[in-house]
């Protein structure tokens, strides 16, 4: 077991460094560098000799990337060209910022998508599956732009109930945050919400069709013992899963929703820096949002396997 | 003794079609269930035996209802039950043991808490005493060590001990009636003769009523006091177990006895034209009409009534029952085959063949060799003749479709040569092996949903291998697979057919034609009959020879069912964990002296007659992987005679009939003590 995990994460740091050599070979092999992206026009003399200087591009290639790897192992990015500070410092707010957005997403999202996924299954084709089933389908079909405007226009403009658009200062609290964040939340939420109840619906009529289903009925197990001991524990194992990654989705920035309502999350940095061609930034941040896949599918990967006792006594086994 | 404790009356059971139609799988059912009794339903698959069994603990599957009738359990009708009554019944009163354990059991509860759960609902007793009870009942269904089998999960349980635990689970609520639905199919012969032995142990030692649902009447046999027979939804013959396998006087149950192959007859087994009607499809007349030999015009418009005869103690659904009476010796005798020519050259040899499914580690990979010691198949030695069938027959894992995956070229060999014709050897790498070796061996697979293309009709299916290996086209090509169709008894109109328009039976044959398509020289069939029903699998077996018979095609038959290979091969090699035991004409390994293992598995064949029971020699192990020295039957042979089967692997000793038979033990002293 413990061997397993020491090779999952040995595989996981593999990944990520492949991942780093890649985003440095990218932008090594684009035409220019760095500096010539950034500065454009003005590329030329003292300039572009101080902001060689300054990112040290005068090494060798692979110097610099042993140099750049090493302090991004120790938790430095160096720094971003266009703020001209520490990469640490552009980062930290807007990764706050994304989690504060992803976790109430996600405290709000999954227990309900879980709840919903339930009810529907186990009254299939009864009005609540009916009604309930509706009005996923319709907000999983229509794309987050459209439902993000329209959650702006309707509930910011027309009701003039909340902020349309997210406007937070740097230092603000979480309670400023909270009441900021409402519409992105029930944005990116509809959309995460419905796909997982599908899931979880489609998985528990599955197991409702079993043979050990069956079985439970026949011992004389009541309805509600039998969902909870002999349904929900085998059908929700498989949306695990499912749920990391949606979590990895949401933590990597939900780029629309963000650029919709100017929230100021990774998914927006992601952005402003591709169109800044802050290359370091860029970098940074293809090595965190891997880092992200990583680390959460390998948590989940870790718990299917304690959960399921099938895989469990095949790990201790061999 | 006499009291009834569960009453079926008139039931109909249906569902309502997409035209909006209803439509009865079950017509007009009425049977009584007596206290201490055991009553066997047999059928087959289709003919309505779970729906009956479910609907007798007041269960009625999804998509189906009641259309009329009762199901009266102490004169309450299960049927009119709220579900909170029917909780307090099930597991209580009527228990259910289920045809496949293995996913009858919840994957995320282990062992003892299933049980506990049943105890609870159950009984009054507290943690104590239920923890006792645990073990109590697991010690009863002789499961080993009660204590820690009550900590494991399901999946870490073989299937026979899993058929068990459900046995134990059922027996928690002390029920007065238990309901086994197919309980040893799907099981090993040895595994299923053991866990029959225990349903007659515990049925005796605790008076319990049991409703055993089988479609084999081998099983049925061994448990039932009285048998019911069903046939699309109804009762046609039901009376005294000993009767009804003896004298059957309908002449469904008397095709379906003479169908199945016995131990004791080397020939085919007679077959019944046709497959059972779809449900709805009856609009008049006797069911069986279409199939029945005695079948008259007043069949056909008809239908017969359940008629008690009492010098048999027995009800009957047909008009000319009285023509079967006193026709029993007619039940023991058999289609003789033709049996190949000695002279014939040999086609196919298997020289020293092993077969490893292990992965190769790097280093050996780079080496190009195989590192395992104690690879799944070994030491293989067969040399197959021109026109003969010869069966591979042992449990599952024994290694035999293992074998045919080689000879085909699915699965390469570790060691050791596949020769073909005149000693050529064939690459055991299917791309390397050249168009016309690819024809010449051609292989049948157990079920033919899965080998059939669903998208296919059967025209596409057929014209396949008629394109690929003769490039025929256009009328040549429809000429050759109207021909295929004819010589496996299809009409013509089978061709635009697709594969779910079609019975078992009539898929099985298609996937023959597939494979005759290649004008092949050997046929591999890898347990061919294993998914059909008996009056099926018969009609398959006959058409398999007469085909051999007429084209002198060689067949390498892989069967676990002793019997079927009795009825269809000239010779047979018996496997246990991938070594060869015995091999010889098949006449001469059914007769002693045998090897150990050979008599273990005969033993247990469950033949459809009350007075022969099966005999219980070995334990029923299931062992991972073959002993990495010594005799490869060492755990679990009854003869065991020491360390030497541990150490030495035994020497081949022919017989005076031409067996060989692979043991440490004498074969003289072997045929002494076999007597
Ligand atoms: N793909 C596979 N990988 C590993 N082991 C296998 C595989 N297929 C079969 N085996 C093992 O090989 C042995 C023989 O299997 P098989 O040839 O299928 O037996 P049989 O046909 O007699 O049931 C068994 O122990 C089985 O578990
Ligand atoms: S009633 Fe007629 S068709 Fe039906 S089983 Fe009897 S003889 Fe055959
Ligand atoms: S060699 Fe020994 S273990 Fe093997 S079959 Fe003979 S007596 Fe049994
Ligand atoms: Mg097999």
């Amino acid at each position: 077991m413990l061997l397993l995990i020491l090779k999952r994460i040995g595989l996981g740091l593999i990944t990520l460094f492949i991942v780093s050599l890649i985003t440095f070979v990218g932008v090594e092999v684009l035409p220019g560098d760095a500096c010539t992206t950034y500065l454009e026009r003005e590329a030329y003399g003292a300039a572009l000799d101080a902001c060689i200087k300054r990112l040290g591009l005068d090494v060798p290639a692979y110097e610099r990337y042993l140099d750049w790897a090493s302090n991004v192992a120790r938790g430095d990015f160096g720094y971003s060209l266009s703020g001209e500070m520490p990469i640490n410092e552009v980062l930290g707010p807007r990764v706050k910022n994304s989690l504060v957005l992803a976790s109430v997403s996600i405290l709000i999202g999954i227990p309900l998508a879980i709840v919903l996924g339930i009810i529907t299954a186990l009254w299939r084709d009864k009005l609540p599956d009916i009604m309930i089933s509706t009005i996923t389908i319709f907000s999983m079909t229509i794309p987050e732009f459209i439902s993000a405007t329209l959650l702006i226009l309707i509930v910011a403009i027309w009701l003039g109930w909340l902020p349309g658009i997210v406007i937070i200062p740097s230092d603000a609290t979480f309670y400023e945050l909270l009441s900021n964040i409402i519409l992105p939340v029930v944005a990116i939420s509809m959309i995460m919400t419905a796909h997982m109840a599908r899931m979880v619906r489609s998985s528990v009529i599955q197991v409702m069709a079993s043979d050990y289903v069956q079985m439970a009925i026949l011992k004389g197990v009541p309805y509600w013992k039998m969902v909870f001991r002999h349904v929900l524990p085998n059908a929700l194992l498989p949306a695990i899963n499912v749920v990391a990654l949606t979590i990895a989705w949401l933590l990597g920035g939900v780029v629309v929703t963000e650029v919709v309502f100017n929230y100021p999350g990774l998914g927006r940095l992601v952005i402003e820096s591709i169109s800044n061609r802050d290359l370091p930034v860029v970098q940074a941040l293809a090595i965190i949002l891997a880092s992200i896949y990583v680390g959460i599918n390998l948590i989940a990967d870790l718990m299917t396997l304690m959960l399921n006792p099938r895989l469990k006594s095949l790990q201790i086994r061999k | 003794m006499n009291k009834i404790i569960e009453s079926i009356k008139n039931l109909s059971i249906g569902f309502n079609s997409q035209k909006g139609k209803k439509i009865s799988i079950l017509r007009n059912v009425s049977t009584n269930i007596k206290k201490g009794e055991t009553v066997g339903i047999v059928g087959e698959s289709g003919s309505g035996k779970s729906t009956l069994a479910l609907a007798m603990m007041g269960y009625i599957k999804q998509g189906l209802f009641p259309l009329k009738g009762e199901c009266l359990f102490k004169s309450e009708d299960l049927l009119k039950m709220s579900s909170r009554q029917l909780e307090k019944i099930r597991g209580r009163k009527i228990a259910m043991i289920p045809q496949n354990a293995g996913q009858a059991l919840t994957p995320n509860l282990k062992i003892g808490y299933q049980i506990d759960e049943a105890l609870r609902l159950h009984t009054d007793l507290n943690k104590t005493e239920r923890d006792k009870k645990i073990s109590e009942l697991l010690n009863k269904v002789r499961l080993p060590s009660p204590e820690t089998m009550a900590f494991r999960y399901p999946h870490e349980l073989s299937g026979g001990q899993q058929q068990r635990v459900a046995v134990a689970m059922a027996l928690a609520g002390k029920p007065d009636l238990l309901l086994l639905d197919e309980p040893t199919t799907g099981l090993d012969v040895t595994t299923q003769a053991h866990v029959l032995e225990l349903l007659r142990f515990i049925a005796k030692d605790t008076g319990t009523s049991m409703i055993y649902v089988s479609h084999d009447l081998g099983a049925i046999a061994q448990v039932s006091d009285r048998i019911v027979v069903m046939y699309a939804g109804e009762i046609v013959l039901e009376g005294p177990a000993r009767k009804i396998l003896k004298e059957p006087i309908h002449p469904y149950t008397y095709g379906l006895l003479k169908s199945i192959p016995k131990l004791s007859l080397a020939g085919l087994p007679a077959s019944m034209p046709g497959s059972q009607p779809q449900p709805g499809s009856i609009s008049e007349g006797c069911s069986f009409y279409d199939r029945c030999n005695l079948a008259t015009d007043h069949c056909k418009k008809n239908s017969p009534d359940l008629e008690y005869i009492k010098e048999l103690d027995t009800n009957v659904r047909c008009f000319n029952h009285k023509e079967l009476i006193n026709q029993n010796n007619n039940l023991q005798t058999s289609i003789t085959k033709k049996s190949n020519n000695s002279e014939a050259i040999e086609v196919l040899k298997l020289k020293d063949v092993s077969i490893s499914y292990a992965k190769q580690k790097f280093f050996d990979q780079l080496l190009n060799k195989i590192s395992d010691q104690n690879p799944t198949v070994k030491d293989i030695n067969i040399d197959i003749k021109k026109g003969e069938t010869i069966a591979l027959v042992g449990e599952s894992g024994s290694g035999k479709s293992t074998i045919l995956k080689s000879i085909a070229g699915l699965l390469k060999t570790k060691d050791g040569q596949i020769k073909f014709e005149n000693d050529r050897i064939l690459s055991s790498d299917l791309k390397m092996r050249n168009p016309n070796d690819l024809r010449a061996i051609q292989l049948i697979f157990q079920n033919p949903d899965e080998s059939l293309n669903p998208n296919h009709t059967v025209e596409q299916i057929l014209s396949q291998p008629l394109k690929l290996y003769f490039n025929l086209s256009g009328e040549e090509l429809k000429k050759n697979i109207i021909d295929l169709l004819k010589k496996v008894r299809l009409g013509e109109f089978y061709m635009s057919r697709y594969p779910r328009q079609l019975s078992g039976g009539e898929k099985q044959r298609v996937a023959v034609a597939r494979a005759f398509a290649a004008k092949p020289d050997i046929i591999l069939c890898d347990e061919v009959t294993s998914a059909l029903d008996v009056s099926v699998q018969a009609a398959v077996l006959n058409l398999l020879q007469q085909l051999k018979e007429d084209l002198g095609t060689t067949y390498v038959f892989v069967s676990h069912d002793l019997a079927v290979v009795r009825a269809i091969s000239d010779r047979v090699a018996v496997l246990y964990q991938g070594r060869l035991c015995e091999i010889g004409p098949s006449q001469n390994v059914y007769k002693f002296p045998s090897h150990p293992y050979t008599e273990v598995l005969l033993g247990a064949v469950l033949e459809p007659d009350p007075d022969i029971k099966p005999k219980l020699v070995a334990e029923d192990i299931v062992e991972e992987k073959p002993p990495e020295k010594g005799c490869s039957f060492q755990g679990r042979c009854p003869r065991k005679i020491g360390d030497i089967c541990n150490t030495e692997v035994p020497p081949w000793q022919i017989g005076e009939n031409g067996n060989a038979i692979r043991c440490h033990i004498n074969i003289d002293e072997l045929a002494n003590s076999q007597q």
